[in-house]
């Protein structure tokens, strides 16, 4: 057994210097710290860390090969399961997946299986030759939305044989891998090699397209789509119905963050798209968006970057690795408040908010303790731009087309879990436009099953 | 990437092109905007879809020339090509069952009034027009709006042409006259669109806006076109752009086209004379 009790370390951008550029914190492991980590792995002979993993990676496999240093065959490894490697071991929450089950973490860290994945992808990212698929004669599938779930399912189709064409609404594919986790989280190279990758196995991707628009789902199989996955996210934002939300400075984090992200503002005036930044940023919410347009913010110069949560520090919903990061750039915390009332000057613009102080109360039905505001606690902030990140639901754009796709009273479309099939024949559904603002991986993971699905049901229709 | 097919200069600064875009084509109604992208630097720019042939698979759009995206739209020549286009976005509009409609337009407004006039005049409606600019070279769409309209007005703040002052004066005439007036769709300005809203109210006439609200994605992703109406947030993009103008928070809507005026400077390189209405999706 390995002496090393913890992981190996990954080298970063010191926060004083990165606050100033749009750069990736975390630089990645050299081959050496990745062999060095790869060598805690024990090799169980039955890995819990693969329960863990919604794309079911064989992750015993790739570690070993990744001890031997054999790189390449190690990103080969991965790639069997998971197309988008470099992308996972990046933006998944790893603590809560397969690191979270593995052995070694019982009594020491475990095994840093993200940045392993990490490690190898980056590594074959210009040696991998992807060869592809031929076309077999098994039918035509219509993926709409270019993010993870899309992503994943049209590449495990194009790999079984089918004919896939993604229709993304926007100019650009990733879906939130592109409009939402920043540069310096995730650089839009790096999703852009990804997504080419896909591409190479003969996946068409259409952009400009907004389905329930330019078209239907029922034209869809008119024009001899076997089937249709909606993997159309969690993109409308929510606002509090605050007084003065409509004033200049106040954001969703979704209007922000696209801005900055897939209109590249933070480079304006060279890129043309601008984005409105004030010397005190005050962000509602405290999940991973809320981090990271808190980070951004600071990263576009506001003076002073602060979140405002209405529970305390252990319920934030954010990645602790994201709440750390933030800390150390120097992110304030404002937790146990409300705001109430967004106050702005005779122009319309943002001059302060009034807060409401909270305290925690008897648990809810989710069992996290309710906050309950103190009365006469309330006191003014002193900000010039508010950013709302306090959860997302799915764009009802597509639905009004197609009715006949149940969903639920929060928007969210109904599907079976295992499947993705929705209510309406030969249509699956998968990723956040089902569970809600979630994860990427478990976008992925969805994606995975319902190809799998669909290949099922074309099989069973074709006979 | 969408060719343009034609390309005409309509008045100072006022362009308009015919675009290759099928499937836009097939499906745009009156009502509906796209947004378009000149190249990988620039902003995501809405503009309404002022006409469409299905047959030849394009979709018309008139720009006005107010600060450096329209400017660089401007520059593009037939043969060259929007590097995106996205579109039909918004919700069209029903044209059926009206008798007697009054189109009032400001300036560059007469663009996406059109197709909406256009349909209504189709469906057998009596069209009174109103087109209203700085001075007469600014008016456009004149022959057009003529050919369908059963009385044509027009109003210019010099008096170069028509009757000089605000095309309230003269739709105050007008209402005055008709007591049978359906509905008033109005598109300019924000300005104008809200004094027009606040005199059909004197005379209980049903009023229709179309807002030029900004946008990036149009899509009812980001809520940048957040607007109020009836005491309600709406986005401009999916729940509009048309909206019943006695509900809309006019002076709301002033104070957010402002709201990124000095980057717009920035982004030109030296301060933006004329109007301050800008691109407009209608």
């Amino acid at each position: 057994m390995s002496k090393q009790t913890k992981k190996t370390k990954m080298p970063e951008q010191n926060p004083q210097q990165r606050v100033n550029n749009f750069g990736e914190v975390a630089l990645g492991y050299s081959a050496e710290d990745a062999i060095n980590e790869a060598k805690r792995c024990l090799q169980c002979k039955n890995p819990l860390c693969m329960q863990g993993c919604p794309v079911e990676v064989d992750i015993p496999d790739f570690i070993a090969l990744v001890a031997e240093g054999k790189f390449e065959e190690a990103a080969k490894k991965i790639k069997e399961k998971n197309n988008l490697p470099a992308i996972c071991g990046r933006v998944c929450p790893q603590e809560e997946q397969c690191e979270r089950k593995c052995i070694v973490g019982i009594k020491n860290e475990p095994v840093a299986i993200g940045r392993l994945e990490r490690f190898v992808a980056d590594y074959a990212r210009d040696k991998e030759e992807i060869e592809a698929v031929t076309k077999q004669d098994k039918g035509k599938v219509a993926i709409i939305g270019a993010g993870p779930a899309g992503l994943t399912a049209a590449a495990d189709l194009a790999k079984m044989g089918y004919q896939v064409t993604i229709f993304e609404a926007f100019h650009e594919v990733g879906g939130v891998l592109t409009y939402g986790i920043p540069e310096f989280r995730l650089p839009k190279a790096i999703v852009k090699d990804e997504v080419e990758k896909i591409e190479k196995l003969g996946v068409e991707i259409k952009l400009n397209h907004v389905i329930g628009k330019i078209k239907g789902v029922d034209e869809l199989f008119e024009e001899g789509y076997d089937a249709v996955f909606v993997g159309t996210g969690a993109g409308l934002p929510r606002f509090l119905g605050l007084e003065g939300e409509n004033l200049n400075g106040v954001y969703s984090a979704n209007e922000f963050l696209t801005r900055v992200n897939l209109m590249k503002a933070y480079r304006f005036p060279e890129y043309k798209t601008p984005v409105y930044i004030g010397k005190r940023v005050a962000v509602i919410g405290a999940g991973n968006v809320a981090m990271d347009a808190a980070r951004t913010a600071l990263r576009l110069g506001a003076e002073e970057s602060i979140i405002v949560y209405r529970r305390a520090r252990e319920q934030m919903p954010a990645r602790e690795e994201e709440i750390h990061h933030a800390e150390e750039e120097g992110i304030k915390f404002k937790l146990l408040n409300n705001p109430i009332r967004i106050l702005g000057n005779k122009e319309g613009f943002v001059t302060g908010m009034e807060c409401i102080k909270m305290e925690l109360g008897e648990p809810d039905q989710s069992g996290r303790r309710r906050p309950v505001p103190i009365e006469g606690s309330e006191w003014v902030m002193d900000v010039d731009t508010v950013i709302m990140a306090i959860g997302q639901s799915p764009n009802p754009i597509l639905l009004k087309d197609a009715p006949e796709i149940e969903t639920t009273k929060w928007g969210t479309i109904v599907a079976r879990e295992e499947t993705g099939q929705t209510s309406k024949a030969g249509v699956f559904a998968g990723g956040d436009t089902v569970t809600g603002a979630a994860t990427v991986i478990e976008a992925m993971g969805a994606g995975k099953r319902a190809a799998r699905a669909i290949d099922e049901y074309i099989k069973g229709s074709k006979k | 990437m969408y060719k343009i097919l034609e390309k005409e200069v309509l008045a100072p600064k006022i362009t308009k092109f015919k675009v290759l875009a099928p499937n836009v084509a097939a499906k745009a109604q009156p009502g509906h905007f796209l947004i378009v992208r000149v190249d990988e630097q620039a902003e995501r720019i809405p503009l309404t879809i002022a006409d469409y042939d299905r047959q030849e698979g394009s979709v018309t759009i008139i720009v006005q020339e107010v600060g450096y995206s329209s400017e660089e739209i401007c520059k593009l020549e037939a043969g060259d090509s929007f590097l995106d286009l996205v579109g039909p976005l918004g919700e069209h509009i029903e044209t059926e069952n009206y008798k007697k409609v009054v189109c009032v337009a400001g300036g560059l407004g007469a663009a996406p009034l059109y197709p909406k006039a256009k349909s209504l005049s189709e469906e057998g409606t009596e069209v009174i027009t109103i087109l209203g600019a700085r001075t007469k070279e600014l008016i456009i769409l004149e022959e057009d709006f003529a050919e369908l309209s059963q009385q044509l007005y027009i109003s210019t703040d010099d008096g170069s042409k028509g009757h000089q002052g605000f095309v309230t004066d003269v739709l105050k005439e007008v209402l005055e006259e008709n007591d049978d007036i359906d509905l008033v769709i109005t598109i300019g300005p924000m300005i104008m669109m809200k004094f027009v809203s606040e005199l059909t109210k004197e005379y209980g006439v049903n009023t229709m806006v179309s807002l030029n609200s900004l946008m990036v994605d149009g899509t009812g992703m980001c809520g940048g076109c957040r607007v109020t109406v009836g005491g309600e947030t709406k986005f401009a993009c999916v729940d509009g752009p048309a909206f019943d103008g006695h509900l809309v928070d006019f002076d709301e809507q002033l104070r957010r086209q402002q709201f990124y005026s000095d980057h717009e400077k920035l982004a030109h390189g030296h301060e933006i004379g004329g109007e301050g209405c800008r691109v407009k999706a209608n």
